[in-house]
């Protein structure tokens, strides 16, 4: 009884916290808010008229929602990468940090799940994938693999961080026998979910640009990039508007880890470009239409250039280790990995591994407005999750937020400058 | 539309198409019924009249009267429409048609065939086209896969005097994808 | 309480506690057996798609104004569908395509087209890459092309319904590979799996003029569909399953088109096999399509 009524006052109290901000923390709620309904005004119409509001037809049957799931499974992956130093090597100025990680991964699985809802034609049959109800094509759709491994990573991440923060907030420390082994879990959880994810394309022989054994890896190197890319902007806002200390030498050794994983991550594209431009087959095509374009269809070219000079770049900035402890020169390299791998996640993934489409035909596919605007309303949506989870934990890990001081419920003061 | 612009030859295996027999129920045991083909050249196949032109047939209707002339030469008062070009350098008429019996052809042999057995004529030079049209796989059988079956004779798709398959308008393409607000026509 | 709404006063007094523990176990089991039971054609028993297939009429009757009969014929024991193209005869001319499209109620607003008749250059063989599918000259055949007609290839290691996250895709005993448009969830990984792009997907709700929609269809086959789900040939479930060709058999004016039981070796398809060389689309990815392509001289 006394756990359900702390729980319950937990609850209470993070109700209570994130609906007292200053005028910037409104600000931001606002415009998140608004672009969420824009967003959802935009997904009433595609319900409406179908998916043919999007550009997405036959030939080019995915587009941008199915990228941007997949580079958001990645961010969702990424915790992994604070997760690994803190527990396996015991390196204390991370360790701090990798209940951000663990909320960010929170957030973008559930990105991830409304991309994937606005992307089928039939949302309202949802349920059809989810057993006893439905049915749940296992073990042989990568698909159901992939509800399956990310529902799991979902709960496992939201459990560990509920936890360490609900008994932070009771000024007890974490239970070791729980977290520990479900923390360690999460490692290979956060392998699985990108490791599935790419099996999913990587499993269809249908599209050569895909059908190659490199993908799974290469997708777990750029994960690791513009995770913690993400994440560095959050710490480093946190750090300027929060009491929260956060050590130079833990972002420094973030940006460290990301310049290795740049380095992966191109090393696994040349790889593959030596393959297919050498051996010269008709499999070229795909990467050919990425990097130069086939005949007038040119669309993705400046994409695929953007994307390659900007994590060249990222790379180049975060192996010097001078430059990467550039304050401004570490936010550069880190907006760098973010849009470079967010381009080459979100337009050079999935449209050329459809076109040409397995006919050989061209359709030159670029997202509708109604295509961005959902994508900005589920990204808003993200932060908005994001925002509120950070604005709980936060004071909890401060210290202001606790039961012990809080006595009736009441918050501290100073937990709402966030 | 299109069908108008179909030449004749072929409109008339479209009605042959139109006018086959409503399907049996489905025959489990079907396979003492597949594949009904004949197994001596005698027996016949079930096939739609010949295509002749309109009021042409019987021959004999304007031939009786005439005494045939069996000299190879070049048609110039009657028949003149028709040009062959069908091995013309080795072949006229009466290769085929009979001049003795006007409404029947001949095999080389002499023998005398209907027109409705004309396959037998042709499969004389075209053995291998006719052991696959009986067979079903040249040429179109209609009816049922698993049962009753009709034949088009080969010359309700081929002009016998000029036997090349002839060109037809297609059908509409596709439309290519477009777009939401795209005009059609502007990717291509 | 309020259980009694007949107001019968002997009826209240014979409720028992255990009467109602007995009818609320019973919408319990009942409600857990809907839950577990089946829902997908697939696994649908008889009396179920009897009354599936009945609920389907009437609501295609509601809906288009059509008497829209929906047969649910199961397949015929022995029979394993196959096809057989000959592409040295098909001149290209499209009638399979259209006449699938009125066949099979396809939509023709947005435009669906089961069939594509690729053009190709002689000089390439078969080429998927350099093929063009919107060729309009006056006539066909022209100079220098040849014409493949591609649909599903009804594959026996069918990639698209392995794929298929919620099982609404999958083989029929006969070999025909069939949606259940019910269960479909649109979420179009079976097209990205198919190699053949014989999938198609309702990206708006399908338009048919209410005079050209097909009355006779089957209940995995050419029934009315709805936006958000996928369809594609069903070698035409509903004429086949009852002896007679696909539609597309019956129209081709150059007989290029062949088709039946791969079981039967007295059939047309054992007989090309036998008597013809054969070749499937994309042989290396181990599909291995029931759709034979053959050169017939």
């Amino acid at each position: 009884m006394r756990t359900v009524r702390l729980f319950s006052r937990f609850v209470w109290g993070s109700g209570e916290l994130v609906l007292r901000g200053n005028r910037l923390y409104w600000g931001w709620m606002f415009f998140l808010l608004a672009l969420i309904a824009w967003g959802l005004l935009a997904f009433v119409g595609q319900v409406r008229g179908g998916l043919v509001v999007t550009a997405m037809r036959d030939q080019v049957s995915w587009g941008f929602y199915i990228g941007n799931f997949t580079f958001l499974v990645g961010v969702a992956a990424a915790a992994v990468v604070l997760v690994i130093p803190a527990y396996v090597y015991d390196w204390k100025p991370i360790r701090q940090l990798v209940v951000y990680g663990e909320l960010l991964a929170v957030s973008a699985i559930i990105m991830c799940l409304l991309f994937v809802l606005v992307d089928i034609g039939r949302p309202d049959r949802f349920w059809h994938l989810l057993p006893p109800l439905g049915h749940l094509n296992f073990p042989q759709s990568i698909l159901a693999w992939d509800v399956l491994v990310l529902n799991i990573y979902f709960l496992l991440n939201l459990t560990v961080v509920t936890h360490i923060l609900y008994r932070a907030f009771t000024g007890r420390p974490y239970v070791k026998k729980l977290v520990v082994p479900l923390v360690l879990l999460s490692i290979p959880m956060a392998v699985g979910i990108h490791t599935v994810t790419a099996f999913l394309y990587n499993g269809l022989a249908a599209r050569p640009y895909w059908n190659s054994s490199i993908l799974a890896p290469q997708f777990l190197a750029s994960a690791f990039c513009s995770g913690p890319a993400i994440l560095l902007f959050v710490l480093q806002l946190l750090r300027k508007f929060t009491r929260f200390e956060i050590a130079d030498e833990a972002i420094w050794k973030i940006a460290e880890l990301m310049a290795y994983a740049m380095f992966l991550n191109l090393f696994l594209h040349g790889a593959e470009a030596f393959k297919e431009y050498y051996s010269g087959t008709q499999h070229l095509l795909y990467t050919r239409y990425w990097y130069q374009g086939i005949g007038g269809h040119t669309t993705l070219v400046p994409y695929a250039w953007s994307a390659l000079t900007l994590n060249v770049l990222a790379f180049a900035l975060f192996i010097v280790p001078s430059l990467r402890r550039h304050p401004v020169i570490l936010n550069i390299g880190c907006f760098a990995t973010y849009a470079g791998c967010y381009i080459e996640k979100g337009m050079g993934l999935i449209i050329p591994g459809l076109t040409p489409d397995a006919l050989g035909e061209i359709y030159e596919y670029a997202p509708t407005l109604t295509e961005l605007r959902v994508a900005a309303g589920i990204f808003a949506f993200g932060f908005l999750v994001f925002t509120l989870m950070l604005k709980v934990a936060v004071p909890i890990s401060l210290g202001e937020f606790q039961i012990d001081r809080t006595g009736g419920g009441e918050a501290l003061e100073r937990a709402e400058s966030a | 539309m299109y069908r108008s612009l179909v030449l004749p030859l072929v409109l008339a295996s479209f009605t042959a198409g139109a006018t086959a027999p409503a399907p049996p129920a489905p025959r489990p045991d079907s396979k003492a019924i597949q594949g009904e083909v004949p197994k001596t050249s005698e027996e016949r196949l079930e096939v739609p009249p010949p295509p002749f032109s309109e009021g042409i047939f019987p021959c004999s209707g304007c031939h009786e009267s005439m005494k045939p002339n069996r000299t190879r030469r070049t048609l110039v008062d009657f028949h003149d429409d028709i040009v062959l070009k069908h091995d013309a350098e080795h072949r006229w008429c009466l290769d085929c048609h009979d001049a003795d019996d006007r409404d029947s052809l001949h095999l080389a042999s002499g023998e005398r065939v209907s027109f409705e057995e004309s396959y037998r004529l042709c499969g004389q030079c075209h053995g291998e086209k006719l052991r696959d049209w009986k067979a079903g796989i040249h040429g179109r059988r209609t009816g049922d896969w698993n049962g009753h079956k009709k034949y088009l004779l080969c010359a309700h798709c081929h002009n016998p005097h000029q036997p090349h398959f002839k060109p037809l308008a297609p059908k509409a393409a596709p439309l290519p994808p477009v777009r939401p607000g795209q005009k059609r026509g502007t990717t291509r | 309480m309020s259980c009694g709404m007949d107001g019968d006063l002997d009826l209240r007094a014979g409720l028992t506690r255990r009467g109602l523990l007995t009818g609320a176990a019973g919408a319990a089991a009942t409600f857990i057996l809907t839950a577990c039971g089946p829902k997908r054609l697939y696994e649908a028993p008889k009396e179920q798609l009897k009354k599936a297939v009945a609920d389907l009429e009437k609501e295609y009757k509601e809906r288009t104004g059509v008497d829209v009969s929906v047969a649910d014929t199961p397949p015929i024991p022995g029979v394993v569908f196959a096809y057989a193209l000959d592409i040295s005869r098909c001149v290209g001319c499209r009638r399979c395509v259209y006449a699938c499209v009125d066949e099979n109620n396809q939509s023709r607003d947005p435009q669906i087209h089961w069939i594509k008749v690729l053009s190709m250059n002689k000089e390439d063989g078969v080429d998927l890459t350099h093929s063009d599918p919107y060729y309009q000259p006056a006539t066909v055949p022209e100079e220098g092309r040849f014409y493949m007609p591609v649909a599903c290839q009804q594959c026996r290691n069918a990639p698209c319904t392995k794929v298929c996250p919620t099982g609404a895709t999958w083989t029929e005993k006969d070999g025909i590979v069939v949606v259940d448009y019910d269960w479909c969830i649109g979420c179009r990984y079976c097209m990205a799996a198919c190699p053949y792009g014989a999938r198609h997907f309702n990206w708006a709700e399908p338009e048919i003029p209410k005079a050209e929609i097909n009355p006779k269809t089957h209940v995995l086959g050419n029934r009315p569909r709805r936006a958000g789900v996928v369809e594609k040939c069903t070698f035409c479930i509903q004429r086949v399953r009852n002896g007679r060709y696909p539609a597309c058999v019956e129209v081709c004016p150059t007989g290029s088109r062949k088709f039946g039981n791969l079981l039967d070796p007295e059939s047309e398809i054992r007989y090309i096999i036998e008597h013809k060389r054969v070749l499937v689309l994309k042989e290396e990815l181990n599909t291995m399509p029931k759709f034979f392509y053959f050169y017939g001289t």
